[in-house]
């Protein structure tokens, strides 16, 4: 019997801990238990047999560690290779009855993935495919992905195992005591998207004891429509006389271990601590327990790194402000790679309610494949937030998809064939809730009826890739009113039938309704409210509407989805706060500027510098502003933290408040034409192997604020990028950091490669190992001690 | 004993003087309070607070810091741990969160990134603090001042060993990248000597700064 079919209908046994047992054989701490497969086969053969004599139907093989991080391809190629034999032999030498199987077993890395580690995603998924093709070459019947505590790791080993194999891959994490993992993932995240890859079954081990994980266990079942694992731990260590015992003994583990057999798990084990007692124990206790069928849980859902968003239950609101489509601000933005302008219009999304956010970088004159891929992964390094991964680019889909650490939204797939072929297979492969228009190769039904058959297509061709209707949100298109004045009629009949007679939940760009209207606001919000009432799962929608965030706290609490009405409430308060901020005074400061923007950018109140500006530039030139308000203000704050009467974190409020007022700048020369002279271009990185860069973004933060056009690198810049990007631009000045001192030789290794190839430039250098004198040594220009000293010089460089 | 073990600790109390001291501020004004505060609130239920540690036997000879399991050469650190036969090596990390949050902010509000990165440092010496006293409590001798990796002649390479030693990844999810970086950042590592002859009670911010012969660092406390 295949372990596929075994599954269906059984209750797994799985094994017990090795790394205890393998102690009590004399293994030391620090050594490398991978290497016993050779050099201690007996023993390896001897533990797993034990298992298979208890009633184990799977073992796995001692391949946790197994990566090509810690041992050479010949030396990982031999180990997995004894590994899967020492299984087998085990599976030989057993005369037990049940079935049996053997699982190459996969641990984390061992290193973290960036932005947080060093390891990049799709290094991962090469190191981890390394050894899923030698436990498939050398007989693997399984795979199970275990112990993994970051859910970007967890994607990378089954991306991993899926492009690699057919076996089915079982999957669990392992959760702390808050019940989430160390990245922050929740088990109904972690559900979402493990289930939408394709994972055979999903589950916890480690880390905790099996009543410590029942909170987690039972999240899973409520969320998982694929079988529950659990390995727990056999309590926690302690060391008892020099020896490690652990505090649950087996008739306790058992026991709860049946509990939560009772409520559906299905593949059981035991992880640190346990033994092939705690492994008999239980399956003795549960001779002829009939398993509980696994049910589908039909839950559309997407995902973060962090948590889940169900659709159903309230409704869900999708900002939509990150796309350059009439955003004149933001097509800058993107042509310039002002990535942080995008990331700022996220957070301020999730501050306004957003549960997700959607994700359009599509301009014709940009590599939208690349910039989209970087959007996600610097938003999810910043926003917790679900993404919608919005693009009319199947590659650049595909590139997004890949990265994105959760089970993104789509938008969006058409009824056309051409758009089905492209997008369904992604769907599949990478998990997802896709969007699906209403529309085909003959256009946008006039009809409800049309747009109806069109989903019922949609959903045919879905099912034929294998992707169920729950992952499917249907929009029924929201047309302008202005050209047709029955389009709302027809695409709310169009939504409750989809809803009601398929079944599916739905989503529309609701503020299309308006256009070509006056006042679109209050003809967008009443829209909203009628699609919510025939049945609208989602809407794509602009958080910062006010109108709209009344509709919907207002639904809510009408549709009893709001207890005691208290967001209702919450949210009442700043319906009434109109735009007042620009009244607001400043006046418990003394400062003598002539305008309360000086006094605001030197206070550090940056939540007003916005409005102030604002104001002030409807009488005044947007020159005289920087020139007579902005500038002076700033050069205040600087010389007192010259003269330590100012601290750094005061120095940077003041920065925060200017750059927020250089942005209304900005917009206005955004509208009205001609973009802001910018001073000389400064590059600027923190150096290869060097992940800290607070000193960097200060540096940069200031230098923007005197209006130079900093071309910042990030962190971990290999000294080749320095070099293009200052070749590219012909950059005048470069600016370089490290923390390290091991990373200072990358810092030299950078200067010299600019010497030969950008001879121009000149190179200042900072950072907290640095002193005058290493900055002598390794060759820089100048030895700026902090961010101020790095304006001041690079103003006198380029006088 | 030879077993790593992992403990978990509750919040240690903020110190929102020693947080100002590591932002670089002597002083504090009411819109500096303000963002700190923010900072504390947005902080406070996203760290972890995680130690996995091992009590190893200790023979020193001639610079060589012999601790069975394995060894380093270290001078300074001999000197350090002079006169105790057992130490405690250990690992601690407040988590992935607060990198999270610098991050963010690195990008979006330096001057709260600033400040995150003090709490950071303040709430990871809390920690090793905290797992200190607790130590001091279950070994029943005196804990002699913790020495890193980093500090004196003991190399940074010596962090892959310990790392090793305390399977880091999967007890409390501290990684070492190729800098020898510890991710999460906020993370220490450290030797403690155990001296059973008495000496003096652990202390914990008290003498850190009198040990150290780095008269001109900005962070010297007064005392």
């Amino acid at each position: 019997m295949s372990f596929s079919d075994f599954l269906k209908t059984n209750t797994v046994y799985l094994d017990g801990g090795m790394g205890t047992l393998l102690q009590e054989r004399g293994l030391k701490a620090g050594e490398q238990p991978e290497r016993w497969n050779i050099t201690h086969a007996q023993a390896i053969v001897e533990i797993h047999k034990a298992y298979f004599d208890a009633g184990s139907n799977v073992v796995c093989t001692n391949t946790f560690g197994a990566n090509a991080l810690k041992f050479s391809e010949a030396e990982l190629d031999e180990i997995v290779k004894a590994a899967l034999t020492n299984a087998k032999r085990a599976r030989e030498q057993s005369v037990s009855p049940q079935e049996k199987f053997i699982a190459l077993d996969i641990g984390p890395s061992g290193k973290l993935l960036r932005p947080y580690g060093d390891l990049d995603f799709e290094d991962a998924v090469s190191l981890f495919a390394k050894t899923v093709k030698l436990g498939v070459q050398y007989g693997a019947e399984l795979i199970l992905i275990e112990t993994m505590n970051d859910s970007y790791e967890t994607k990378a080993a089954l991306l991993a195992a899926k492009e690699n194999c057919e076996l089915p891959v079982l999957v669990s994490n392992a959760y702390g005591e808050d019940g989430k993992l160390m990245t922050g993932a929740t088990p109904a995240a972690m559900v979402a998207m493990l289930e939408g890859m394709g994972a055979a079954a999903i589950g916890a081990n480690c880390s905790l004891g099996p009543k410590q994980l029942r909170g987690v266990a039972e999240e899973l079942l409520a969320n998982a429509s694929v079988p529950v694992i659990l390995k727990p731990n056999a309590g926690l260590p302690k060391a008892v006389d020099g020896k490690t015992t652990f505090d649950v003994t087996a008739e306790e583990f058992a026991e709860e271990l049946v509990a939560l057999m009772e409520k559906g798990v299905r593949l059981v084990g035991g992880c640190c601590g346990t033994t092939p007692k705690y492994i008999r124990t239980l399956t003795q206790r549960t001779k002829g327990f009939a398993p509980l069928l696994v049910t589908d849980k039909n839950l559309t859902v997407v995902s973060s790194y962090t948590h889940a968003v169900a659709f159903g239950a309230s409704p869900v609101l999708i900002g939509e402000r990150i796309n350059p489509t009439g955003k004149k601000r933001f097509k800058q933005a993107l042509k310039e790679g002002d990535i942080d302008y995008i990331l700022s219009e996220g957070v301020s999304q999730q501050e306004k309610g957003a549960h997700i956010l959607d994700v359009n970088v599509g301009l014709p004159d940009i590599d939208e494949p690349q910039t989209l891929q970087t959007v996600v992964c610097e938003l999810q390094a910043v926003v917790d937030l679900p993404l919608q991964i919005d693009t009319s680019d199947a590659a650049a889909m595909e590139r997004a998809l890949r990265r994105y650490n959760g089970k993104a939204m789509i938008n969006s797939v058409s009824g056309k064939k051409e758009s089905m072929e492209a997008v369904l297979p992604l769907v599949k492969k990478y998990g997802g809730v896709v969007v699906a228009l209403t529309l085909d190769e003959d256009g946008i039904p006039e009809n409800a009826e049309g747009r109806v058959a069109i989903a019922e297509k949609i959903l045919q061709a879905a099912a034929r890739y294998g992707i169920a209707k729950k992952d499917i949100v249907f929009d029924t298109l929201a047309m302008a009113i202005s050209a047709d004045t029955k389009a709302a009629q027809t695409t709310l009949t169009a939504l409750n039938r989809i809803k009601k007679e398929l079944g599916c939940h739905t989503s529309l760009g609701v503020s299309n309704i308006s256009f070509g209207l006056p006042c679109r606001d209050a003809v967008n919000a009443t829209f909203f409210a009628l699609a919510l009432e025939n049945g609208l799962s989602a809407a794509i929608m602009n958080p910062y509407s006010a109108e709209m965030t009344k509709t919907y706290r207002t639904y809510k609490a009408l549709k009893n989805l709001d207890e005691n009405c208290a967001e209702y409430i919450g949210a009442a308060a700043s319906f009434a706060v109109a735009e007042t901020v620009s009244q607001a005074t400043a006046q418990a400061v003394q400062e003598d500027f002539r305008s309360e923007l000086g006094r605001a950018i030197v206070k550090g109140f940056k939540d007003k510098t916005g409005a102030l500006t604002k104001a002030l530039l409807k009488s005044t030139p947007p020159l005289a502003v920087v020139n007579d308000e902005i500038i002076p203000a700033l050069d205040r704050v600087g010389e007192g933290f010259e003269k330590k009467t100012v601290y750094l974190p005061q120095l940077l409020m003041s920065a925060e408040a200017a750059k927020n007022a250089f942005e209304e700048i900005k917009a206005h020369m955004a509208i009205s034409g001609g973009g802001a002279a910018k001073k000389a271009a400064f590059v600027i990185a923190t150096v290869q192997g060097d992940i800290h860069d607070i000193g960097k973004n200060i540096v940069k933060l200031l230098l923007e604020n005197y209006g130079f056009d900093v071309v910042d690198l990030g962190k971990d810049v290999p000294p080749e990028r320095v070099v293009e990007a200052t070749v590219c631009r012909r950059a005048p000045l470069v600016g370089l950091s490290a923390l390290m001192t091991t990373t200072v030789p990358a810092m030299e290794e950078t200067i010299r490669l600019l010497r030969s190839r950008a001879p121009w430039c000149k190179i200042v250098v900072g950072g907290a190992v640095l002193t005058q004198e290493y900055a002598d040594r390794i060759g820089a220009d100048f030895y700026a001690k902090d961010a101020m000293e790095t304006v001041r010089y690079a103003e006198r460089m380029t006088e | 004993m030879s077993t790593v073990l992992v403990k978990t600790y509750a919040p240690p109390p903020f110190c929102e003087r020693e947080i100002l001291r590591y932002a670089g501020c002597k002083g504090t004004d009411e819109t500096l309070s303000a963002l700190l505060q923010a900072c504390l609130d947005e902080v406070k239920d996203k760290l972890v607070y995680k130690v996995c540690y091992i009590e190893l036997p200790v023979r020193i000879t001639d610079g060589l810091c012999d601790f069975s399991a394995f060894s380093v050469r270290s001078k300074h650190l001999a000197k350090n741990l002079r006169g105790t036969e057992r130490a405690i090596v250990f690992a601690a990390t407040v988590g992935v969160e607060i990198d999270r949050l610098i991050a963010k902010y690195g990008r979006l509000a330096p001057s709260k990134a600033l400040l995150m990165q003090a709490i950071g440092a303040e709430r990871i010496e809390a920690l090793c603090d905290a797992f200190c006293a607790d130590m001091e409590g279950e070994t029943r001798g005196r804990l002699k001042p913790r020495f890193s990796a980093g500090y004196g002649d003991l190399p940074l390479e010596a962090q892959r060993e310990i790392i090793a030693l305390l399977d880091c990844a999967k007890k409390i999810g501290v990684c070492l990248n190729e800098s020898l970086l510890m991710s999460p950042s906020k993370s220490v590592t450290a030797f403690v000597g155990i001296d059973d002859n008495g000496g003096t009670v652990y202390e914990a911010n008290g003498r850190k700064c009198a040990a150290c012969d780095k008269n001109d660092c900005d962070f010297r406390r007064e005392i």
